[in-house]
């Protein structure tokens, strides 16, 4: 497994792909936190974090296009797969690396706080580091999925469309709710909400249900692309 | 070695493999021989555990593949028809890799540095993969499947796309393989296999239609045995001196004075022939045991099974 994750963090950084979706975050970020915090001159982070759910919804579809697709695509999946490694270890090497490139991508937020330690006031850094905390695993959520995604399709492109697909799907999630007039529909409804789920976050309460949402889909979509491997292996 | 039992592959309604089964002894340098599209792939990337298969068992070293993959799969060297290498690494990050990802337990960098000399890449090793030309491409595919030095190798079509020199490099690595490693390769071209196996295994659609010893392969092939002769006489006599002889079944005459005997397998006519031909006064200039030759019974195999699969 460490193997795999040491290779496909290197290819994550001898590719543009890093570097494109680090660009895109701190170019959004760094937008929202000049005209949310330093236009209002507030040390409170929380409206940029918020903003930051679509911008994570379209770059973890870009981190993980190539994962498994380009591997089909190459042969070289012929390599992880006649190698002594299990399916589960090859999916973890693959989300890991994918997870730390986006970790490098939320990182720029310690950034945006040093700036207000330095040069405004002290911030509030356990909602800081709470709401990164929330940002993380919102995105390692989708990381997991679009992993899945990938494994489905030889074309990274395909896999990418899939994933903005995906992330249209879950943002649209939240204009369902209102549609629905019984109270059991909305709660379900916001209840798989990613949206919902990730705003306490922001707000800097670590909730229980929230944490446990985004840790089953990571779970739910591993196992899923570990038996989707297996399914294209038998038939 | 390597043991395979009722070995299937079905593609949806497609049987790609049908039910094959061989073994492999230690140190046997095995060819695997078809025409294109016969399952030889589709075999090899069963016993490398790289496909599941349909149905039937992969053994190798007494560990079954689909029970114990990690440590079968550490048994074995694979070489895919393409070879898998990452185009954005240098050689030796991309074998560094491979060692890790099989969980070598020699020393890293002796043992990288044994494997570069052995198919001898040492001078592009700090080269992109994908700036390298298509020799040397195969040649780093060789040095991943040998990390660990696996017992067995298994190499698909490892000499296609390259020039004759290149192919000729290959062979020689193959025979030297042969001595330590148990080697399964494939092919769909004859002499090569021929140049390098102690024995063939020829398949057409999914179904093994000969195994045998390289030498013995044509004989076994062709079913039955031909004699070819030369004799002065007249012909009437000749054919029928010769059609009494034990085990003779025809007699054909093929030009001037020449002529072809087909005869039992188990029966060597020849000393038979020899005596009746004196016994009718007819002298013998030439005579010897024709046999098809590689390329004839090869054919001979293929087409056969071609014309039955297409009646089904």
């Amino acid at each position: 497994m460490l193997a795999i994750f040491k290779r496909e963090l290197s290819s994550y950084f001898l590719s543009p792909i890093a570097y494109v979706a680090m660009a895109i975050f701190y170019l959004f970020s760094g937008i929202f936190f000049y005209m949310i915090c330093l236009q209002y001159d507030t040390s409170d982070l929380s409206g940029v974090f918020s903003q930051m759910f679509i911008v994570v919804l379209m770059i973890t579809p870009i981190i993980t296009m190539r994962s498994f697709s380009e591997e089909r695509r190459q042969r070289t999946d012929q390599a992880l797969f006649t190698a002594p490694v299990s399916l589960l270890q090859i999916v973890m090497g693959k989300f890991l690396s994918a997870f730390v490139v986006y970790a490098c991508c939320v990182a720029i937020f310690l950034v945006y706080a040093l700036v207000i330690q330095f040069f405004f006031v002290t911030p509030d850094w356990a909602v800081i580091l709470g709401t990164m905390f929330g940002i993380l695993l919102l995105g390692a959520a989708l990381i997991a999925i679009d992993i899945f995604l990938s494994s489905l399709t030889e074309s990274q492109v395909v896999a990418a469309l899939l994933g903005f697909g995906v992330a249209l799907a879950i943002s649209l999630i939240d204009v369902a709710t209102s549609y629905f007039t019984s109270e059991f529909m909305q709660r379900l409804v916001s209840g798989i909400s990613f949206n919902q789920n990730y705003v306490n976050f922001t707000r800097g309460i670590i909730d229980l249900i929230d944490t446990v949402f985004f840790i089953s889909i990571i779970v739910v979509f591993i196992e899923l692309t570990v038996a989707m491997l297996d399914v294209k292996r038998t038939r | 070695m390597v043991e395979v039992i009722n070995l299937t592959k079905k593609y949806g309604k497609l049987t790609a493999v049908d039910n094959i089964s061989f073994t492999v002894n230690t140190g046997e340098v095995l060819g695997f021989l078809g025409p294109n599209g016969a399952g030889k792939s589709t075999t090899m990337n069963m016993i490398t555990g790289y496909l599941a298969p349909t149905c039937g068992t992969v053994t190798i070293d007494s560990c079954e593949i689909s029970n114990n993959p990690k440590a079968t799969k550490a048994k074995i060297g694979y070489l895919p028809e393409i070879p898998p290498l990452y185009g954005d690494m240098t050689v030796k990050s991309y074998l560094e890799f491979m060692f890790d990802l099989k969980k070598v337990k020699l020393k890293k960098d002796a043992h990288i540095k044994e494997v570069m000399t052995i198919v001898r890449i040492l001078d592009v090793k700090d080269r992109i993969i994908k700036n390298l030309s298509k020799g040397y491409k195969q040649r780093v595919g060789f040095a991943q499947a040998l990390l660990g030095n696996p017992p067995v190798l298994i190499f698909d079509e490892p000499t296609v796309g390259l020039d004759p020199k290149q192919i000729i490099e290959v062979r020689n690595l193959i025979k030297a393989l042969g001595k330590k490693h148990t080697v399964i390769f494939s092919s769909h071209v004859l002499s090569e296999v021929s140049a390098i196996c102690d024995r063939i295994i020829v398949i057409s659609n999914g179904k093994i239609v000969a195994d045998a010893k390289t030498d013995e392969l044509s004989s076994t092939v062709a079913g039955l045995n031909q004699l070819e002769l030369t004799v002065e006489g007249s012909s009437s006599a000749i054919s029928s001196a010769i059609n009494e002889v034990y085990g003779v079944k025809k007699v054909t005459s093929t030009g001037a004075n020449r002529y072809t005997v087909d005869y039992d397998t188990d029966v060597d006519i020849r000393k038979g022939v020899f005596k009746a031909l004196v016994k009718a006064d007819c002298t013998i200039l030439e005579m010897k045991n024709g046999g098809l030759s590689l390329e004839e019974s090869f054919l001979k195999l293929t087409s056969q099974n071609q014309t039955k699969g297409g009646k089904k």
